[in-house]
């Protein structure tokens, strides 16, 4: 990767192992969000440590070289649009089955990665919206200035 | 008949702000009218279909059945407090259309008002403790930041006191609710109730008593653990005020007390006692407080403070007659509570100013604030016809006839001062001498038809104490409370006993 702010961050022994850790943790979390019905862990956990990942760059490359390769407004977006699709999987469960937030996909065998009818699928939805979240969180925090005086 | 959607509907409206009206500011508001107006029409079908289904309505939700699922419950009770809330978010929310103009972020502040709307809707249906706890959260936490939304210094503190003692009371209740599900094994607040009727009362649920009370008690503001209260409520945004005020220390104090000591506890006299000694307490100090108070709105909260009290005596005294006070008192309380703190926000947005010593004359410039606020006074300080006089003559009546004629008669001296600040009110706000605060800008028109409106329910609504139509719609809610556990009865049909399917 091509690092447009070489001057930012921290020193290069920590860009270089950062370099070799973030991928570890951003699969780790994938990990733990895609086998949550299996093992524990879930949507919530997952969230977290992905967005770890993108708090590990930041520390160590500086705010400017994350930001140039994802968007504050897609992010903020992305947020929006996984609670708004979770909220909307409650209610085809209401109209499917009639009761809301009711399984309305089949359970498949037991401990393969594709059952559990729908849990999966909101695990996701929770950790773009928690790893999302809390990414913000740490950015607006971090960029928070306190007036002078 | 559908009960999840009092909670889907804010919670996706609220969303769906963030999502598509952070450049384009307007669709904020038409989004959040849209979901208010749709759940109160909703709320008041279902006030008016339960007594089709028998009083009680039950949804699981994700197609479990209870205890292993959360489940969501209508009665009585919950139906008429889903009105009263509902109600009153509309018109604040149909209030902040223009008021907004004067803050930056109008979706931020639409996108929490509709989180918070969730976590009271919540927390009214919610037949289980932890979610009870989790919808509590979520209407405390917008609350929080919705107490910050001027960013002054001021509100800031105002908030962060706010949510260092909401944090600490929302762990005692927490802890309360884990020393519950220990004991029991079960959250579903029916099986709760079940399962404690077998065993009478062990030494530990006093524990739970106590944090229960406190923490309950602290969102309900009653003394001593009012302290936020006068900072927090005058801090917040006018319509924010007008929930926090009316509906939010009622649906998360009251009604949370009501629901978990009467229903699932079955009203033990211990508890009735502290509750009816706090309630007095808080009328005294609450009304003697506001009596010297020179800011508007923190008059307002004192207020808060000291009317809150006297619903809480009403449901302590534990008969019929003082429950039907505290029920109305509630109701009647959200309304002109909530049109007075709407009144003092159209007096800070013309005037910039709420301390009461640079107003005055105001009533000759601003006569629709000038009126409807003369008519907040007359239904708090209990001038007949006006609403205020029919509940709270109803729990100095009751009082007296339970034999606490003590609390009976502080009860009626403290509507005297509640007079006494008001009139100081209208001295110094509307009639008197023309103070050094200018009319700098016209109350706009959805601000004033707000409070026209609730000016007029402050009248319209004492016609629920017609006899006939008090039988028909008010008793039942008064049966639900008065029955104690019979919420539990009702409930138990729908519990699995079998173990996990």
């Amino acid at each position: 990767m091509q690092n447009n702010f070489p001057n930012e961050g921290m020193s290069v022994i920590v860009k270089t192992i950062t370099r070799f850790t973030v991928w570890l943790i951003f699969l780790y979390g994938l990990y733990i969000v895609l086998h949550g019905h299996l093992s524990p862990g879930g949507g919530f956990a997952g969230g977290v440590i992905i967005a770890l990942s993108y708090v590990h760059l930041t520390l160590a490359y500086g705010k400017n070289f994350v930001l140039a390769r994802v968007d504050k407004f897609a992010m903020n977006s992305l947020e929006s649009i996984a609670a708004i699709l979770f909220v909307l999987t409650g209610i085809v469960g209401l109209y499917v089955v009639g009761n809301f937030l009711a399984n309305f996909m089949g359970i498949g065998k037991l401990y393969t990665l594709i059952s559990a009818g729908y849990i999966p699928m909101l695990n996701i939805f929770i950790c773009v919206k928690v790893g999302m979240g809390l990414y913000l969180v740490f950015y607006y925090l971090a960029s928070f200035k306190p007036q002078e005086g | 008949m559908i009960l999840s959607q009092f909670i889907f509907v804010p919670l996706l409206a609220a969303f769906l702000i963030v999502l598509f009206a952070r450049k384009k500011e307007n669709i904020a508001a038409v989004i959040a009218l849209a979901a208010c107006a749709w759940i109160l029409i909703v709320s008041f079908i279902a006030f008016f279909k339960l007594p089709a289904h028998g009083g009680m309505i039950l949804n699981n939700t994700s197609g479990w059945s209870i205890p292993y699922t959360i489940s969501l419950v209508l009665d009585n009770l919950s139906a008429f407090m889903l009105i009263v809330v509902n109600l009153v978010a509309f018109l604040s929310a149909f209030y902040a259309i223009q008021y907004i103009n004067h803050f930056t972020g109008k979706w931020n502040f639409f996108a929490l008002f509709m989180l918070m709307l969730t976590g009271m809707n919540g927390v009214i249906l919610t037949g289980d403790f932890f979610n009870l706890y989790v919808f509590m959260e979520i209407s405390l936490i917008s609350a929080y930041a919705l107490v910050a939304f001027g960013t002054e210094s001021e509100e800031l503190e105002a908030s962060f006191k706010y949510a260092t003692m909401g944090a600490i009371t929302s762990t005692m209740i927490l802890f309360g609710i884990g020393i519950l599900y220990s004991y029991t094994s079960t959250l579903t607040m029916a099986d709760v109730g079940l399962q404690l009727r077998n065993v009478g009362t062990p030494k530990l649920l006093f524990l739970v008593y106590g944090l229960f009370i406190a923490g309950f008690g602290l969102k309900t503001a009653l003394v001593p653990f009012h302290a936020w209260l006068p900072d927090a409520h005058p801090s917040a945004p006018a319509p924010i005020s007008a929930m926090l005020s009316g509906v939010l220390i009622k649906t998360l104090g009251v009604y949370a007390l009501v629901r978990i000591f009467f229903n699932v506890f079955g009203a033990p006299t211990v508890v009735l006692q502290i509750l009816m000694l706090l309630g007095t307490l808080s009328i005294v100090i609450g009304g003697f407080l506001s009596v010297v108070q020179w800011d508007f709105k923190r008059l307002l909260g004192f207020s808060s403070i000291s009317q809150i009290g006297y619903v809480v005596i009403g449901f302590a005294l534990g008969t019929p007659l003082g429950i039907l006070g505290g029920l109305l008192h509630l109701f009647y309380h959200a309304i002109f509570k909530s049109l007075l703190f709407l009144d003092s926000g159209a007096v800070e947005y013309a005037t910039d100013t709420r301390d009461l010593r640079q107003l005055g004359g105001l009533s000759k410039e601003m006569k629709v604030t000038s009126a409807t606020t003369m008519v907040g006074t007359l239904s708090i300080s209990g001038i007949p016809p006006f609403n205020g006089f029919f509940s709270k003559l109803i729990i100095i009546i009751a009082c007296i006839s339970a034999g606490q004629i003590v609390v009976g008669i502080i009860a009626a001296l403290v509507s005297i001062v509640t007079l006494a600040y008001f009139l100081k009110v209208q001295k110094h706000a509307f009639f008197g001498k023309k103070g050094s605060a200018k009319v700098l800008e016209k109350v706009p028109f959805a601000m004033k038809t707000a409070m026209i409106i609730l000016a007029a329910l402050c009248l319209i609504s004492s016609a629920i104490m017609i006899p006939s139509i008090r039988k028909q719609y008010l008793n039942p809610i008064v049966d639900t409370v008065m029955g104690k556990t019979s919420y539990i009865d009702k409930v138990e049909p729908y519990l699995d006993k079998g173990g996990v399917k």
